[in-house]
């Protein structure tokens, strides 16, 4: 019974952290956009909460550098399974434009595994929520498999 | 580009005549020339007029710090120290290389150089 | 009672961006603040050797997202001048309207994160309603909300037609009424003062001698800002530099919400003075020699120096940002205020760490 609270709740109010990982501030302020009157994502019940350990997504912009990789895993290791992992934006897949510079590591991938990807330079608002709705279904899954998430990758 | 020569030796002092003209620090520039010498560009500002002093020093010499004068030289010299390997003495706030590297293998490096050089060498008390 | 270190950061609430700050705390009181970096340090600079000259527009503009259009306005005026290509009229009249835009929604965005740092919700929520709108005029006249990507070695890649500029006239009248309605809040309001006047106070000798740039250092009383230099349309416009004197927080508020104003009267003067004409020239030949370029950006003075060498990659980009400049201003501002206060004055030099890190 209530794990049948908590599993409904996850899905309906889905609490996220932002880590904003060597991003330009583009995605940020596009992902913070979304909270605000226009967009505005609390009326769902999705709410930014500054603390990893009270979270069910994490929504990652940016590139991964040398010493923020150790964050950003620490920030995942944190967090209560289920989890998912949104990256957000050209850099946060890939390594976008900054891909060849000598501090980045590359995609959020190499670090922690990514459940969804959302693409842009930096990705629009509606593409954000889109990913954030793409991603719950996944946790939805994840739910009922029953299966404790995969660790984070060996770095 | 007009600008003006300074040596090692008279840093500190032009910084000091500068400071009491009423110049702002602005910043400074690190430049590959060769395999051997680096240029420094130290800019200054004063009511909108900006100048230039221009330094050549080898690269495996330390540099004294403009940061007891002007405090603001601090972050760009600690910049400068992790891209190019410059020493820089007397730092007021001093990250020893690790202001923006973290990984072992390249607080030694010196992103910024072409012909690079293993810091290690050019700090004879780095740990 | 002995001393004890709060590390503030990385990952922190109230900061949109990782910095880190080792606050040595007695009593609840600063004592000394120790910044750390590089959870943002990409090695943009030394992309300049992999792109050429062209290319790495679309590089500097993503320096920092907020202040992207100013960031690639002043590069391309460094290779113009190396490259003695005069920007016709037209075009450098659009180059002050994309500017003072983006300065306009930077501000506002500042405004909201300010306020939120203290804990005032709404007028967060405000600031960032009224923003949209800026971000609307960014989508409909350059095709994205954020990083417009307008600039290139020799004017600018789009045009305004009489129809947008009127429908932008209409939309920044909304914007000036709906930032004026909150002009009360954010000079008279109890909460706003309580939390910010007297804070962090920086005095004009102290702000100069450090360094400081952009609003930070106008609310200072010094009258510094660099489109007195009159680059690009700026020498037909008429604009005196916001200052305030106080050097609190609560100044630089101030000085922050009146330039938004003032950028709104600027974009209304350069869409009125408007001339006819061709918005970009054609580029031949490869960039040589050095050049130091300075331009304005809502957080401050920001200087690109670049050396080229006659190839099409650049030998040297050296790009010094306005929060480069601020941050040992800040480390000065520090100690002696309360530990509840440090988010309220890290906000209110207007951070941009991506900026500062590259």
């Amino acid at each position: 019974m209530l794990k049948k609270i908590v599993e409904h709740s996850q899905i309906k109010s889905p609490w996220l952290v932002h880590y904003d990982c060597g991003s330009c501030n583009g995605c940020d302020i596009e992902t913070l956009a979304c909270l605000t009157p226009l967009y505005d994502v609390e009326r769902f019940g999705v709410l930014n909460i500054g603390n990893p350990k009270h979270a069910d997504v994490l929504i990652v912009t940016g590139t991964v550098n040398k010493r923020n990789k150790k964050v950003l895993k620490q920030i995942y290791d944190q967090m209560p399974s289920p989890k998912i992992v949104i990256a957000i934006g050209a850099c946060g897949l890939s390594g976008g434009i900054f891909r060849e510079a000598y501090n980045v590591v590359g995609g959020v991938d190499k670090v922690i595994p990514v459940d969804v990807y959302v693409p842009g330079c930096p990705a629009k608002p509606e593409a954000i929520i889109d990913g954030v709705v793409e991603g719950l279904a996944k946790l939805s899954e994840i739910q009922k498999a029953g299966k404790p998430k995969k660790e984070a990758i060996a770095s | 580009m007009q600008s003006l020569e300074i040596t090692k030796e008279t840093l500190r002092q032009e910084g000091e005549r500068l400071k009491a003209e009423g110049f702002r620090f602005v910043t400074i520039t690190c430049l590959e020339l060769d395999e051997t010498s680096l240029e420094l560009i130290y800019h200054f500002d004063k009511d909108l007029e900006i100048i230039h002093y221009r330094m050549q020093i080898p690269k495996d010499a330390p540099m004294p710090s403009l940061s007891p004068v002007f405090f603001a030289a601090f972050l760009v010299e600690n910049e400068i120290y992790d891209q190019f390997g410059i020493k820089f003495d007397d730092l007021v706030l001093d990250f020893g290389g690790t202001l923006y590297l973290d990984d072992d293998d390249d607080i030694t490096a010196t992103p910024f150089c072409k012909f690079g050089v293993k810091r290690a060498d050019t700090v004879p008390d780095a740990e | 009672m002995s001393k004890t270190i709060v590390p503030f950061g990385p990952q922190h609430p109230v900061l949109p961006e990782p910095i880190h700050l080792s606050l040595t705390v007695e009593d609840e009181v600063v004592k000394e603040a120790v910044p750390a970096f590089g959870y943002v340090h990409r090695g943009l600079e030394k992309l300049a050797e992999k792109r050429d000259f062209h290319q790495m527009i679309q590089v500097v503009e993503r320096v920092c997202g907020i202040c992207s259009m100013i960031h690639a306005m002043c590069y391309c005026q460094g290779l113009e001048h190396l490259m003695k290509v005069e920007v016709p009229r037209r075009g450098q009249f659009l180059r002050v309207i994309w500017s003072e835009l983006h300065r306009i929604h930077s501000h506002l965005l500042w405004l909201g994160l300010y306020a939120d740092a203290f804990g005032f919700e709404s007028v967060f929520m405000q600031f960032w309603k009224i923003r949209e709108r800026i971000m609307d005029i960014n989508e409909a006249t350059a095709g994205n909300r954020v990083i417009v990507s307008v600039n290139q070695v020799g004017g600018v890649r789009r045009d305004l037609s009489p129809s947008k500029c009127d429908w932008i006239l209409d939309e920044l009248n909304h914007v000036e009424k709906e930032v004026k309605a909150l002009e009360s809040t954010m000079s008279n309001n109890y909460t706003v003062k309580k939390r910010t006047v007297g804070k962090g106070i920086l005095t004009r000798e102290m702000a100069y001698e450090l360094g400081a740039a952009g609003p930070t250092l106008r609310a200072s009383g010094i009258a510094q800002d660099m489109r007195q230099l009159q680059y690009e349309a700026f020498d037909e416009l008429d604009f005196e530099p916001v200052v305030e004197t106080d050097g609190d927080a609560f100044a630089r508020g101030l000085v922050r919400f009146k330039e938004t104003i003032q950028s709104i009267d600027l974009v209304r003067q350069a869409i009125a003075r408007l001339p006819q004409g061709d918005t970009f020239v054609k580029v031949k030949g490869k960039p040589e020699g050095e050049v130091v370029q300075r331009v304005e950006q809502p957080r401050g003075e920001c200087l690109y120096y670049i050396k080229a060498n006659g190839t099409k990659f650049l030998d040297r980009l050296r790009i010094r940002t306005p929060t480069f400049a601020n941050i040992p201003p800040l480390a000065a501002m520090l100690p002696g205020m309360e530990l509840a206060d440090v988010p309220v004055l890290i906000l209110s030099i207007d951070p941009c760490i991506s900026c500062t890190e590259r």
